[in-house]
């Protein structure tokens, strides 16, 4: 899905957990995610805490839409 | 005394210990057979016994591959088994990069390895040259077909017998070439395949070229503040009481769905449809899939410019590559109708 939004012009920031197979799908610009069932949330945080780490989740996925990239990229969440 | 001993690997729902609350168990190892071992012992013969099952969760391995497999490989070495045999596993996506990473590592141990999926799983194209990947249905309907398959192809690598090509022996290309006497020579053969063709009648090539989709990336976009940002996943999330019924994995359809005046995704307007990772956790909180309460903020704040009023759905897991290249198709044309400028796109 990825690729062929991608193909239809647009840039596509992927969050996902296991990268390897977004590499392999063709993703890119990638942000490792946190786990397979909540990929941008940690149940084991309070709420606010988790906001947080979402928020930061999001903001690497916007840096990456701004970055131009010539080749696959995983963007680490700082 | 069986002459060679095998260990197989599985994942928690065919190691027995549960469905998707337990995938996210770290490797365990039961001694003997079980699961779809039962059905591989049968196929391997008496010569063969499979002394220990080792089990891991799913999205334990996916979340944490760089600390299963050591463990993993560490009680392979323990075993000295004469073979490795993980999976089936169909078109399980996380289960096949499971099947074929453990399988990569325990052959650079020098022991033969076997796995089995679907020719869509993504583990198949990730490892297809690193462990003999025997093709098989996409679901667990095709066990019965698979498994004596599989078993097929692990003896001939236990006994040292030369394996056939991929088409004859039913496994993915390796990409690896192998030198044979052909009967006729090359001039002769080039010109029966070029007499059928002009024929239309079918005929294999000896040199299938590699197929490249590689998609460049899209420019970037170049001010956030101004920019419409439309959120897709493939992580099933739905509204509350999935109205068009996408199923729970091989979709056959994507819900698109207004998020309008919604700040923040609460169990009551959100849930997940996906059947292929705990639900658990989306359903408390669907933000945790599709972050619509933190991109609603930057919206407010000028951050971005727009989130898109609609996002895009499905469930990934076993879902047909040529459905979501479809799928995607379609909302890419509804995107840019609407002038969407970027999109965020989640997996679970």
């Amino acid at each position: 899905m990825v690729k062929e939004i991608e193909r239809a012009g647009f840039p596509v920031v992927h969050i996902c957990t296991v990268t390897p197979i977004s590499l392999t799908v063709g993703a890119n610009r990638i942000v490792p995610a946190i786990a397979i069932p909540h990929p941008l949330g940690d149940p084991g945080l309070d709420r606010e805490e988790e906001y947080k780490l979402r928020r930061k989740i999001v903001e690497t996925a916007l840096h990456a839409l701004t970055t131009e990239v010539d080749e696959q990229t995983i963007f680490e969440v700082k | 005394m069986a002459k060679y001993k095998v260990v197989h690997y599985v994942n928690q729902f065919y190691g027995q210990i549960g469905g998707e609350e337990k995938a996210d168990i770290p490797p365990e190892k039961h001694e003997g057979k079980l699961g779809p071992g039962l059905g591989l012992a049968t196929a391997l013969g008496d010569d063969y016994e499979i002394v220990e099952t080792i089990i891991c969760g799913d999205s334990y391995f996916g979340e944490h591959m760089d600390e299963a497999l050591p463990v993993i490989t560490k009680w392979v070495e323990e075993i000295k088994p004469d073979l490795f045999i993980a999976g089936p596993a169909f078109n399980a996506g996380r289960y096949g990069v499971a099947c074929g990473a453990v399988c990569k590592a325990v052959g650079e141990l020098g022991i033969p390895t076997v796995t089995g999926m679907y020719e869509e799983n993504p583990g198949a194209d990730m490892y297809k040259s690193d462990t003999i990947i025997v093709k098989t249905r996409d679901s667990a309907a095709g066990m019965r077909k698979a498994v004596p398959a599989m078993a097929k192809i692990a003896k001939k690598l236990a006994e040292g017998e030369e394996l056939g090509s991929a088409e004859e022996e039913g496994y993915i290309p390796t990409g690896v070439r192998t030198n044979y006497f052909a009967e006729e020579r090359g001039s002769k053969r080039a010109v029966d395949m070029l007499v059928k063709k002009l024929a239309g009648e079918p005929f294999i090539t000896e040199y299938p070229m590699p197929i490249f989709d590689k998609v460049d990336p899209a420019p970037a976009v170049k001010d956030l503040s101004k920019a419409t940002i439309a959120l897709v996943t493939s992580g099933g999330i739905v509204p509350k009481g999935n109205p068009d019924r996408i199923e729970s994995s091989s979709a056959s359809k994507y819900g698109e769905y207004s998020i309008e005046g919604i700040a923040d995704l609460d169990p009551s307007n959100s849930e997940t449809a996906h059947g292929g990772y705990d639900p658990v956790y989306a359903n408390e909180d669907a933000d945790r899939v599709l972050p619509v309460d933190v991109l609603r903020e930057m919206e407010k704040d000028g951050e971005i410019g727009k989130l898109f009023e609609r996002f895009y759905t499905t469930t990934g897991n076993g879902t047909a590559v040529a459905s979501a290249k479809k799928f995607a198709e379609e909302i890419a044309q509804k995107l840019k109708n609407a002038n969407v400028d970027a999109v965020i796109l989640t997996s679970t």
